[in-house]
């Protein structure tokens, strides 16, 4: 009777933590159904297209490499695909570059009590949705625009200048400002969590200010750096709408394409064999930062 | 070489340091001599190290000079100042290894491959770090990151280095094997050493000299037995170590000596020297130390004897202190005596004799 008391009580423990354990898994189990149904889904379908070939009016289960072949080979496929690559890489200097700055100037020579009101006035741009920023850079930047029209009022240029609108640098002026504050906000984390006698350490041992910054400053900022070079390169090689709205015909990006594949001419499997091969080049790139950051990571306190 | 003859090292002349309103350094005029191991001591908040600063080149002062062996520092960078520092954090940068760190100042001598790797080898040996130059610097212990900070520190060949209170962060056993350690190593390299620290037994096991800081100001300077058994004033008598002190009266003052009545010790003729101090005009006091009394065992016998009860007993193991309420006196002295064989340990309200000596008795008026 003793034992058979101690077995139930075995077993009512048993049920206990399984039932704690299903806890856990219903409810890790709807957002997991949320995600596979949104994201893996769609994913999947759209390499399974990839790898199918298109009919005139539909789709022909046929598994081909054809749809890839055309995507690396097509000299109009691979140039907007470089095109997209060149972009997103210059404005994630450009991004980075002009982050730095501000994120060192709020981390290091902003009082600690006025930190905070800083950070909420880079997010002012944030206030208003992403489509008007972008339509806004169209007004600063076209024909009649902002620019032009200060110009020529200031006498500088007689007609106004076409470079700046309709072409690969306005995409990359108006995505640089877009994603601004995503590269400001991991650089000042980092730059935050530099302990400052590291830096009088710095001095002490012989280096000036600059070589201060090169040795000490710079190294310990990367991985900042570095999440920042991702937050701004992953979205900006794939995005859709700037290129459409401010891009021009020769600001085609890669998602333009996708979309001209899909929408236009109906060719959903090379839409996607070209989206795939966007989706790999990315991987790869993001990759390539994140063995740069465990390398910058090598030292974490 | 004695102490003495030694050339001077640092001056202060009248440095004064202000943040906004706040007067965080208040005229400090000292010299410090080549080759000393010299300690700032104070509680936290006296301006010890923000004087230790301004040798570094981190606080500009307000007004006066801080000169460095016979240089105006005035205008002259940190990283242009012939001095190294260990901070109390040790600052050991995270993204560089062990010889990294150590070898850190050596960039700009520009030194061959070889020659840096030899250096920074000794360096490390020197500080007993052998073998763990290709180590991360977030591997180490506290200990092994002070003695990083150290070698990187020494390697430079500094006129003087800076410790900004380096032992505060070890365990009790660590920091009295790192105390010995470092007066080990500033005796074998003969670099002028300067450590700030609160801690007044710290201070007193390491220096040559040391000086006392109040709010911002040197309340004493001298080598560690004279402010002991000489303070100048109450404050810095109570800083370092005990001392009883009973209110007096100043009976007679000659050629001869100074006569005093202190509270429940009498009548007694001080020595000139006994009275160290100017005065404070706070009243006068004769302090002594618990080690410089006694109480007397049943059948012996003292030059000088008081009398009182013994009001609490707090026994250490080696020492036992008593609190004793000397006849005549409301607060209780402090008398600490040394559990030698066959002496027992008295019970509060016990009735016991004191011994006492008019030579260890310091006069503060």
């Amino acid at each position: 009777m003793h034992s058979g008391g101690e077995m139930e009580q075995e077993t009512r423990w048993g049920r206990f933590r399984r039932s704690e354990a299903a806890q856990g898994y219903l409810m890790v189990g709807t957002p997991a159904l949320y995600a596979i149904l949104l994201l893996g889904a769609p994913l999947a379908t759209i390499i399974l297209y990839s790898f199918l070939t298109d009919g005139y009016l539909e789709i022909i289960r046929d598994f081909t490499f054809a749809n890839y072949r055309e995507a690396w080979t097509n000299e109009l496929y691979r140039s907007v695909m470089l095109r997209s690559l060149w972009v997103a890489a210059a404005v994630t200097a450009v991004t980075v570059l002009l982050a730095f700055p501000v994120a060192y100037f709020v981390s290091f020579h902003v009082a600690p009590d006025r930190k905070s009101l800083w950070l909420f006035l880079i997010t002012i741009p944030f206030w208003t949705s992403y489509l008007i920023r972008v339509f806004l850079w169209k007004v600063i930047l076209g024909f009649n625009g902002v620019v032009n029209s200060g110009l020529m009022g200031l006498g500088i240029i007689d007609e106004p200048l076409t470079f700046i609108l309709y072409n690969v640098n306005a995409v990359v002026i108006t995505l640089a400002h877009a994603y601004a504050p995503f590269a400001i906000l991991p650089i000042f984390v980092a730059l935050e969590k530099i302990d400052r006698s590291l830096l009088e350490a710095g001095q002490d041992l012989g280096e000036s200010k600059v070589m201060t910054f090169w040795r000490v400053t710079l190294p310990l900022a990367m991985p900042g750096v570095i999440a920042s070079v991702l937050i701004v390169f992953i979205p900006t090689i794939g995005d859709y709408v700037t290129p459409a709205l401010v891009g021009g015909p020769e600001g085609r990006m890669v998602a333009n394409l996708i979309q001209l594949q899909y929408l236009k001419l109906d060719n959903y499997p090379l839409g996607s064999a070209i989206a795939v091969s966007a989706m790999s080049i990315v991987t790869v790139v993001s990759l390539i930062f994140l063995f740069l950051n465990r390398r910058f990571l090598r030292g974490p306190k | 070489m004695t102490v003495a003859a030694k050339p001077t090292m640092i001056e202060f002349r009248d440095v004064h340091k202000y943040y906004g309103d706040y007067h965080a350094l208040r005229g400090i005029t000292a010299t410090i001599r080549a080759g000393e191991f010299f300690s700032l001591l104070g509680p936290s908040g006296c301006g010890k190290t923000t004087l230790l600063r301004t040798i570094a080149g981190f606080e500009e002062i307000s007004s006066g000079a801080v000169m460095i062996d016979g240089r105006n520092m005035e205008g002259v960078p940190a990283n242009k100042r012939p001095t190294n520092m260990v901070f109390q954090s040790y600052a050991i940068f995270p993204h560089l290894t062990v010889a990294e760190n150590v070898g850190f100042g050596l960039r700009r001598a520009r030194l061959p491959k070889e020659e840096l790797t030899r250096r920074v080898g000794e360096a490390l040996e020197m500080v007993g770090l052998r073998g763990l130059g290709a180590r991360a610097a977030h591997a180490l212990s506290g200990g092994q990151r002070q003695r990083v900070a150290l070698a990187r520190a020494l390697i430079l060949k500094p006129k003087v280095l800076l410790l900004d209170e380096p032992l505060s962060a070890l365990d009790k056993k660590m920091r009295e094997q790192m105390q010995v350690e470092l007066i080990k190593l500033q005796r074998q390299v003969g670099i002028t050493f300067i450590l700030v620290t609160h801690d007044q037994e710290e201070a007193l096991v390491m220096s040559d000299r040391i000086a006392v800081m109040f709010e911002g100001e040197i309340a004493q300077l001298a080598d560690p037995e004279t402010l002991y058994r000489r303070p100048t004033s109450r404050k810095v008598a109570d800083f370092i170590g005990t001392m009883n002190f009973l209110s007096a009266r100043i009976l007679r003052e000659d050629a001869q000596g100074i006569e005093v009545e202190a509270q429940g010790l009498g009548r007694m003729l001080l020595d000139a020297s006994q009275a160290p101090g100017a005065a404070s005009g706070t009243g006068t006091t004769a302090g002594f130390r618990p080690e410089t009394a006694t109480i007397l065992f049943e059948g012996q016998k003292a030059e000088r004897e008081a009398m009182g009860t013994i009001d609490e007993v707090v026994y250490f193991g080696d020492m036992t202190y008593y609190d004793v309420r000397l006849d005549g006196t409301e607060a209780p002295i402090r008398i600490s005596m040394r559990n030698v064989f066959g002496r027992p340990v008295l019970d509060i309200g016990a009735r016991a004799r004191i011994a006492w000596s008019p030579g260890a008795v310091v006069l503060f008026r």
